[in-house]
C-alpha cells in the first residue's frame, strides 16, 4: 500500500496520528526524531523492522508504527 | 573445606549455560535519576538488570540520556522485561522488540499480569507466551505464581529460570509461603529465583536459605531512603543466605536446651 510521491500518507506512531507528503524510509523517520544512532527497535503493524533495513523501508499509508527504547523497570 | 573465595569462585549462578558471581538480580525502575540508579546498581554487585521496554518520546531531545549509557550491555546482562503487558501476544511482540534492540541477545523475563491491582501473574497467558518464545529461540526466565505444578510447567515449556513471587509486586511484604517455595526448589531443575516482594535484607538472606538460586528485587532497594546503602546491604543478605544454606543449618531443637560452654571445672558455688 505505498503511496505516490505528493500523495498524502497517514501512519499512527506510538499512538499518535502523523501525515506525510512523501513516505520516508525508517532511516528518515528516526533522524526526524532525533533518535538516530541511538539504541531502539521498530515494529510496523506488529512485525520487527530490523535495522539492517531502515535505510530501504518505506513507511505506507495506514502503518502502525511502534518505536520503543529501554527504560528504568524491575 | 575450601577458603571462602573459592566457595564463591566455584558457587556460580548458571542461567542458559551462562555463569554469573552474583545471586542478586535487580531492577532499574523508581530510582531519583540515572546516577542513583548507577551507584545502587554498582553497590548491589549485581550483573544481571532488568529493564522495561517503553515507547520514545516522540520529537525527544536530542540529548536525553538513556539508560544503557549508564548501564552498558557490555559491563551488564540486560534482562528485558513484558511489565505492563497483560496478554501473551503483547508480551511476545515486546520481547521481539527487545531482541531486536539488544543485538539478538534472547534472554528475556516474561511476566505477564492479570489485574492492574495486585500485579498478580496471569498464568495461562503466561504459560501460553512462553511457548512462543521457547519456540523462537528466546532464553525465558519466567515471573510466576509460587504454585508447584505451573513452575514445572514453565520448565517442561523451555523456561532457563523460574521465578515465583514472594509476595506481590513492590509490596515490600517479603516471603509469604516458604513452603510453597520448598516445594517449587526440590521440584524445579532450571534455576529459582525469588522475583518480587523482597522488602529488607533478612526477606533476601530467607530466599537464599530456602535454596534459592538467585533474588531479584527493585522496589527494596530503590525506595530504601539510603538506596546504596540497601543495594549493599541485598548483596550481603544473599551472600550471607546462600553460604548459610550450603553450610546446612543445626538441627532445630525445640524443646531441648544444649549449653555451648563445659559443663564442668566451674568454680565452687557459693
Amino acid at each position: 500500500m505505498s503511496a505516490p510521491h505528493g500523495t498524502l500518507i497517514h501512519v499512527t506512531l506510538n499512538g499518535a496520528h502523523r501525515e506525510f507528503t512523501a513516505p520516508p524510509t525508517f532511516a528518515q523517520l528516526i533522524e526526524e526524531m532525533s533518535l538516530a544512532g541511538r539504541r531502539i527497535a521498530v515494529e510496523r503493524n506488529g512485525e520487527i523492522v530490523p535495522r539492517s533495513g531502515f535505510a530501504t523501508t518505506r513507511l505506507a499509508d495506514g502503518d502502525r508504527i511502534e518505536v520503543v527504547v529501554a527504560v528504568g523497570g524491575g | 573445606m575450601n577458603a571462602p573465595e573459592k566457595v564463591a569462585l566455584h558457587d556460580a549462578l548458571v542461567v542458559a549455560g551462562r555463569e554469573y558471581r552474583s545471586r542478586l538480580l535487580v531492577g532499574t525502575g523508581k530510582y531519583r535519576d540515572f546516577d542513583e540508579t548507577r551507584r545502587a546498581i554498582e553497590a548491589s554487585g549485581a550483573e544481571i538488570v532488568t529493564v522495561a521496554i517503553r515507547r520514545t518520546n516522540i520529537g525527544q531531545n536530542a540529548g536525553e540520556p538513556n539508560l544503557l549509557d549508564v548501564l552498558p550491555p557490555s559491563r551488564y546482562t540486560i534482562l528485558p522485561n513484558t511489565a505492563g503487558c497483560y496478554t501473551a501476544q503483547d508480551a511476545v511482540r515486546t520481547l521481539r522488540l527487545a531482541r531486536e534492540l539488544l543485538d539478538g541477545r534472547a534472554l528475556v523475563k516474561l511476566e505477564v499480569l492479570g489485574d492492574q491491582q495486585s500485579l498478580y501473574p496471569n498464568m495461562p497467558e503466561t504459560l501460553a507466551a512462553a511457548k512462543t518464545l521457547a519456540g523462537e529461540g528466546f532464553q525465558v526466565m519466567a515471573y510466576c505464581n509460587d504454585d508447584p505444578i505451573l513452575a514445572k510447567q514453565l520448565e517442561e515449556l523451555g523456561c532457563v529460570a523460574v521465578m515465583p513471587l514472594a509476595s506481590l509486586i513492590g509490596s515490600g511484604m517479603g516471603i509469604v509461603n516458604p513452603w510453597n517455595l520448598q516445594i517449587i526448589i526440590d521440584r524445579v531443575k532450571v534455576p529459582v529465583l525469588v522475583d518480587a516482594g523482597i522488602g529488607t535484607a533478612s526477606d533476601a538472606a530467607i530466599a537464599m536459605e530456602l535454596g534459592c538460586d538467585g533474588v531479584l528485587m527493585n522496589t527494596a532497594i530503590a525506595k530504601a531512603r539510603d538506596p546504596v546503602r540497601m543495594a549493599r546491604a541485598m548483596k550481603l543478605a544473599v551472600e550471607a543466605g546462600r553460604d548459610a544454606f550450603l553450610a546446612g543449618r543445626m538441627a532445630k531443637k525445640p524443646y531441648e536446651a544444649a549449653a555451648s560452654s563445659p559443663q564442668t571445672g566451674l568454680i565452687e558455688k557459693s
